[in-house]
C-alpha cells in the first residue's frame, strides 16, 4: 500500500504538552499532599496552589468508547487534563474542589469506582490471558474481575493495615512481573506440552524448536519414521517457549492448567527491603467464569492479614514477624512438598536454626 | 454479512458485581466493530473450553521496525474470521501517562478506523496497547499514528519502552525529574528501541524516590531510583500537629525506622541522618512534616527480571549515587557500556541480570570500569572459592 510521507523514530510525544497548567506552573515544587477521602488527593505547592486528583479504577481493558467518555469527563471537570497510574487507574486533575463531588457522582454512575489510595487495595496489575495470549494457563481479566468484585470494599475504603498490592499473570513468563506483590495470582501449566507428531514436521523446524527450550528438555526424535521431537518431562518447567515457536507443542491443557497463589512480596523500600512473593497455594482449579476457589483463597488471606497485621505492616513484613508456620496455621492453608524450593540455591530457603515457636 | 445473535452466557456472569467489567468494555466496542464482536465470541469459547484459542504469529510488523507489533492469530479462523489475524500494537506512552482529552480522542479515532476498538490502558511495561488489527491495516495505522505524533514502543530483544512515575509533575518526593529523564532516554535510543539487536530485552524504569511506584527494582534491567544524601527536612511544628492529630510518633515512626535513627521527645524529633537508609517510611507517615533532603540524585540498580529463564531477580546496586541532570550523560554512558559488554558476551535470551550472575559481578564491574564498593552487596561472599586474578598469583609467586 502506498503511504505518503512515511515518518519513523519520532518517539513518544513530549509529555509537557499534556500537563495541566497548574502542574506546569508548580512542576517540581510540590510541598505536601493529603488524602482527603478514598480516591481523592490534594497536592499543595510551595506557591500555595492546590491540585486535586480524583482516582478511579478501570478494568484496564478499555473500549475506545470508554476512553472517549473519560475524555468527555475531563473536558467537563478538568479543562481536559487526565492521566493513568502505573496500576491502570485513571486520574482526573482538577483545580476547582467544587467539581470533585459532581465528578465522583458521574464516575460512580458510569461504574468506575473512586478509590485506590492509601492503606487499601489498588487495581490489580495483570496480563492478557485468553483475550490475547497463546500461552495463558488461565484468563487474566476474568480472574481479576471476580477477585476485585470481592475486594471492592478495600478499594473504596482505606481499611487495611498498609497498602496491599495484588497482581495477576497467566503464566510464569509473568508479563505483569507479579513476583514482588503482596498477593500474586499466577496461572500455571503443570504438564509438559502434548506433541502433535502429525503436524510437527509440517509446521515447525526441529532445530529451532530444540533451541527454544531454556532447560534443554526437547530432543530430536524419530516418531513412526517421521522427524519429530520428544520432551524429557522431568526437565520441563512448563514455560511454553516451545509452543511459542511451534504450534504443534500444545502447552495449554484444560484439565491440568490451574492457578497458584503467592504472598509477601513488595517493591517499595519503606521500612524493609523489597522482597519476592513466596508460594502460599501451589494449585487451584481453573474454574471460569468466576473462579470461586481462587476468590475464596485470596479473600481468606486478605482477611487474616487485616485481622492480625500491625499498622503499617505489609503482608511480607507481617509474615516475617509471625513466621511461616503461623501464617499457614492462621490461614488454614495446607503445607505441602511443593512449598519447599528445589531450584538453584534452594538450601538458602530452608530453616537453618532452632528458632521455632512450637505452637502447632 | 448476516449478523447472527451472539450468546455469551459465561462472560455475562462477569458483567455482574461492583468492579468495572472488561466484558462490558468488549461489548461496547462489539456493538459497532465486528472484530470486537468476534473477540467476544472467541473469548466465550475459551471460557467454555478453558483454553486459549490464540496462536503465536509469524513475523509481522511495520516496515523498518523490528518490534512494536505483536503478531497473533486465531486457531478458530473459520468461526471467527474477523479475528483470524489479531495483531497488537505497543504505542509508546507519554512520560507519566499524562494526556489531554484531545490527544486521547485522536488515538481513539485512529483505532476506530484501523482496529478492534479495544485497548489496554496500559500494558505492564507502560505502552498504550491497541489490541487487535488485521495484517493489511498495520502500515496505514502506523502512518496515521506517526502523522498524529505517536510512535511504537519496543518488543523483542531491544530497549523496551521506558516508563516512569508521576514524579515532579505531582509528587513532592521526586528526587529528580523522572518524566524528563524517561523522555530524554526514550528519544535518545529510538534506534535501539525499534530495531532489536541485543541478546534479549532491556528495560529502563525511572522512579523518583525509594517508594518506587513503577516497580523499577523488580521489573527493569536498569532501575533508576531517586534518593538523597543530606538531612531529611523537618518541620517540627507539623510533627507536633501529626502527634496531636493522633499519630503515635513513637510506635508508628520511631519504632518502625529500620535503622533506629529517629528520636522523639514529645516536642521534636531528631534524626541521625548518617544512619538513615532513605527508606521513606517516616516521610510517608508525615508528608507535611518531613521531606527528602536537598542534595538529590538517584541510585542506579541493575538486573531485575521475571522468572523466565534462570529465575526471578531483583535489581542490585550498581552506582550508589549519581546526579540526575539533563542530558543525563552518566546514565547514557553506563547504559552504552553495559550494552557493549553484554551485547558481545551475552548469550541469546540472557537478560543482563542473568549475564552478571554467570560472569560474576566483580568481572562485570571491571569490564565496565567501575570500582567495587561495599554498597553493592548485602554481605561479602561466604564461600572460599575465590578465583584470583593472574597478576595476583604471579605477585605471590615472586615473593
Ligand atoms: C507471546 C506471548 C506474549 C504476549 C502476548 C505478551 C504480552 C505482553 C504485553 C502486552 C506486555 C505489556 C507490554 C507493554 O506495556 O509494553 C508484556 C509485558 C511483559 N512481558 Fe510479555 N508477552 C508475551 C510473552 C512473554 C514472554 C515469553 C515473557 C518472558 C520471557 C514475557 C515477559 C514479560 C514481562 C516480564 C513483562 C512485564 C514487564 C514490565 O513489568 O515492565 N512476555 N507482555
Ligand atoms: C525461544 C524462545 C522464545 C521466546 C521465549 C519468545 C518470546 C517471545 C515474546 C516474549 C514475544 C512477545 C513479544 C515481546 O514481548 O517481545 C515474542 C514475539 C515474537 N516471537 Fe518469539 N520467542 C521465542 C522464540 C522465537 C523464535 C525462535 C521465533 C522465530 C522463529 C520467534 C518469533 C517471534 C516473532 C516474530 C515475534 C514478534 C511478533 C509475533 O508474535 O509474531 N520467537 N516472542
Ligand atoms: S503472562 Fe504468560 S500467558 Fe499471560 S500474557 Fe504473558 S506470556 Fe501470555
Ligand atoms: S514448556 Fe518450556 S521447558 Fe517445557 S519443553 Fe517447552 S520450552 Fe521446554
Ligand atoms: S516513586 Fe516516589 S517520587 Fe515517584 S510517584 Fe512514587 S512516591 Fe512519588
Ligand atoms: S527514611 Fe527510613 S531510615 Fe531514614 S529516618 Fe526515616 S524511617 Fe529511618
Amino acid at each position: 500500500m502506498a503511504v505518503a510521507q512515511r515518518k519513523t523514530d519520532i518517539g513518544p510525544p513530549d509529555f509537557k504538552q499534556f500537563l495541566h497548567p497548574l502542574i506546569k506552573k508548580n512542576y517540581g515544587t510540590w510541598k505536601y499532599h493529603e488524602i482527603l477521602e478514598p480516591g481523592v488527593m490534594v497536592h499543595v505547592a510551595e506557591s500555595g496552589d492546590r491540585i486535586y486528583t480524583v482516582r478511579a479504577g478501570t478494568p484496564r481493558l478499555l473500549s475506545i468508547e470508554s476512553i472517549r467518555t473519560f475524555a468527555g469527563l475531563a473536558d467537563t471537570y478538568t479543562g481536559g487534563y487526565l492521566r493513568w497510574t502505573s496500576r491502570h487507574n485513571v486520574e482526573f486533575l482538577l483545580d476547582d474542589p467544587a467539581k470533585i463531588g459532581p465528578l465522583k457522582k458521574e464516575l460512580h454512575e458510569l461504574g468506575y469506582p473512586v478509590g485506590g489510595t492509601g492503606n487499601g487495595i489498588s487495581s490489580i496489575v495483570h496480563t492478557q490471558g485468553w483475550v490475547h495470549c497463546h500461552s495463558s494457563a488461565s484468563d487474566a481479566s476474568g480472574v481479576v474481575k471476580a477477585v476485585m468484585d470481592e475486594l471492592y470494599g478495600h478499594f473504596t475504603h482505606m481499611d487495611l493495615p498498609a497498602k496491599l498490592r495484588v497482581a495477576y499473570a497467566c503464566c510464569l513468563n509473568m508479563c505483569g512481573a507479579v513476583h514482588c506483590s503482596d498477593i500474586a495470582i499466577l496461572g500455571v501449566h503443570t504438564k509438559a506440552p502434548t506433541i502433535n507428531h502429525g503436524d510437527l514436521p509440517k509446521m515447525c523446524e526441529v532445530p529451532t524448536l530444540v533451541a527454544s527450550c531454556p532447560t534443554g528438555a526437547i530432543r530430536p526424535a524419530s516418531v513412526d519414521g517421521k522427524q519429530s521431537v520428544e520432551v524429557e518431562e522431568e526437565q520441563c518447567m512448563f514455560c511454553g517457549n516451545c509452543y511459542t515457536v511451534c504450534p504443534a507443542m500444545q502447552i495449554n491443557n484444560a484439565e491440568t492448567d490451574g492457578i497458584s497463589i503467592w504472598v509477601g512480596g513488595k517493591v517499595s523500600n519503606a521500612r524493609t527491603e523489597p522482597k519476592f512473593s513466596k508460594l502460599a497455594i501451589p494449585f487451584l482449579p481453573n474454574n471460569p467464569p468466576r473462579w470461586p476457589e481462587v476468590v475464596e483463597a485470596v479473600v481468606n488471606i486478605v482477611n487474616v492479614y487485616a485481622k492480625h497485621a500491625r499498622k503499617h505492616e505489609r503482608m511480607g513484613e507481617w509474615i516475617e514477624r509471625i513466621g511461616w508456620p503461623r501464617f499457614f496455621e492462621l490461614t488454614g492453608i495446607p503445607f505441602t512438598k511443593y512449598h519447599i524450593d528445589d531450584f538453584k540455591h534452594a538450601g538458602e530457603t530452608f530453616k537453618r536454626s532452632t528458632h521455632l515457636k512450637h505452637t502447632r | 454479512m448476516e449478523k447472527k445473535e451472539l450468546k455469551t452466557p459465561l462472560l455475562d456472569e462477569l458483567e455482574k458485581g461492583p468492579w468495572p467489567s472488561f466484558v462490558r468494555e468488549i461489548k461496547k466496542s462489539a456493538e459497532k466493530n465486528p472484530m470486537a464482536r468476534d473477540t467476544l465470541g472467541q473469548l466465550e469459547r475459551s471460557y467454555e473450553d478453558r483454553i486459549s484459542h490464540w496462536k503465536h504469529g509469524g513475523l509481522v510488523g511495520v516496515m523498518g521496525y523490528g518490534g512494536g507489533v505483536i503478531g497473533r492469530y486465531s486457531d478458530l479462523p473459520e468461526e471467527f474470521p474477523e479475528v483470524a489475524a489479531f495483531h497488537t500494537y505497543r504505542v509508546n506512552q507519554p512520560s507519566g501517562w499524562f494526556y489531554t482529552s484531545e490527544a486521547l480522542r485522536t488515538i481513539c479515532d485512529i483505532w476506530e478506523k484501523h482496529g478492534s476498538g479495544l485497548t489496554n490502558m496500559h500494558g505492564s511495561t507502560g505502552d498504550i496497547i491497541l489490541l487487535g488489527s488485521k495484517t493489511e491495516a498495520l502500515e496505514p495505522c502506523f502512518a496515521d499514528l506517526t502523522e498524529a505524533g505517536w510512535d511504537l514502543g519496543g518488543s523483542g530483544s531491544d530497549v523496551r519502552t521506558p516508563s516512569c512515575c508521576v514524579g515532579p509533575a505531582r509528587c513532592e518526593w521526586a528526587c529528580y525529574d523522572t518524566l524528563e529523564a524517561c523522555y530524554d532516554i526514550t528519544q535518545s535510543y529510538q534506534d535501539e528501541l525499534h530495531r532489536p539487536m541485543f541478546p534479549y530485552k532491556y528495560k529502563f524504569k525511572f522512579a523518583g524516590c525509594p517508594n518506587d511506584c513503577v516497580a523499577a527494582i523488580a521489573r527493569s534491567d536498569m532501575s533508576i531510583i531517586g534518593t538523597w544524601k543530606d538531612a531529611i527536612q523537618i518541620d517540627q511544628e507539623k510533627v507536633r500537629e501529626y502527634a496531636s492529630d493522633g499519630v503515635d510518633i513513637e510506635a508508628e515512626v520511631v519504632d518502625l525506622c529500620p535503622t533506629g535513627c529517629i528520636a522523639w521527645d514529645g516536642q521534636k524529633i531528631t534524626i541521625d541522618n548518617s544512619e538513615c537508609v532513605k527508606c521513606m517510611h517516616c516521610i510517608n507517615v508525615m508528608p507535611k512534616a518531613l521531606a527528602p533532603g536537598k542534595e538529590r540524585g538517584a541510585t542506579i540498580l541493575i538486573g531485575a527480571k521475571a522468572p523466565i529463564v534462570g529465575g526471578a531477580l531483583l535489581s542490585s546496586v550498581f552506582v550508589p549515587f549519581i546526579e540526575m541532570k539533563p542530558p543525563f550523560e552518566e546514565i547514557k554512558e553506563l547504559a552504552e557500556a553495559i550494552w557493549d559488554v553484554w551485547g558481545e558476551y551475552g548469550k541469546n535470551r540472557e537478560r543482563v541480570g542473568e549475564f552478571i550472575q554467570r560472569v560474576g559481578l566483580g568481572n562485570f564491574l571491571e569490564e565496565i570500569g567501575l570500582e567495587p564498593v561495599p554498597e553493592m552487596i548485602a554481605h561479602p561472599r561466604t564461600n572460599p572459592y575465590i578465583f584470583f586474578d593472574e597478576e595476583l598469583e604471579e605477585d605471590e609467586d615472586e615473593e
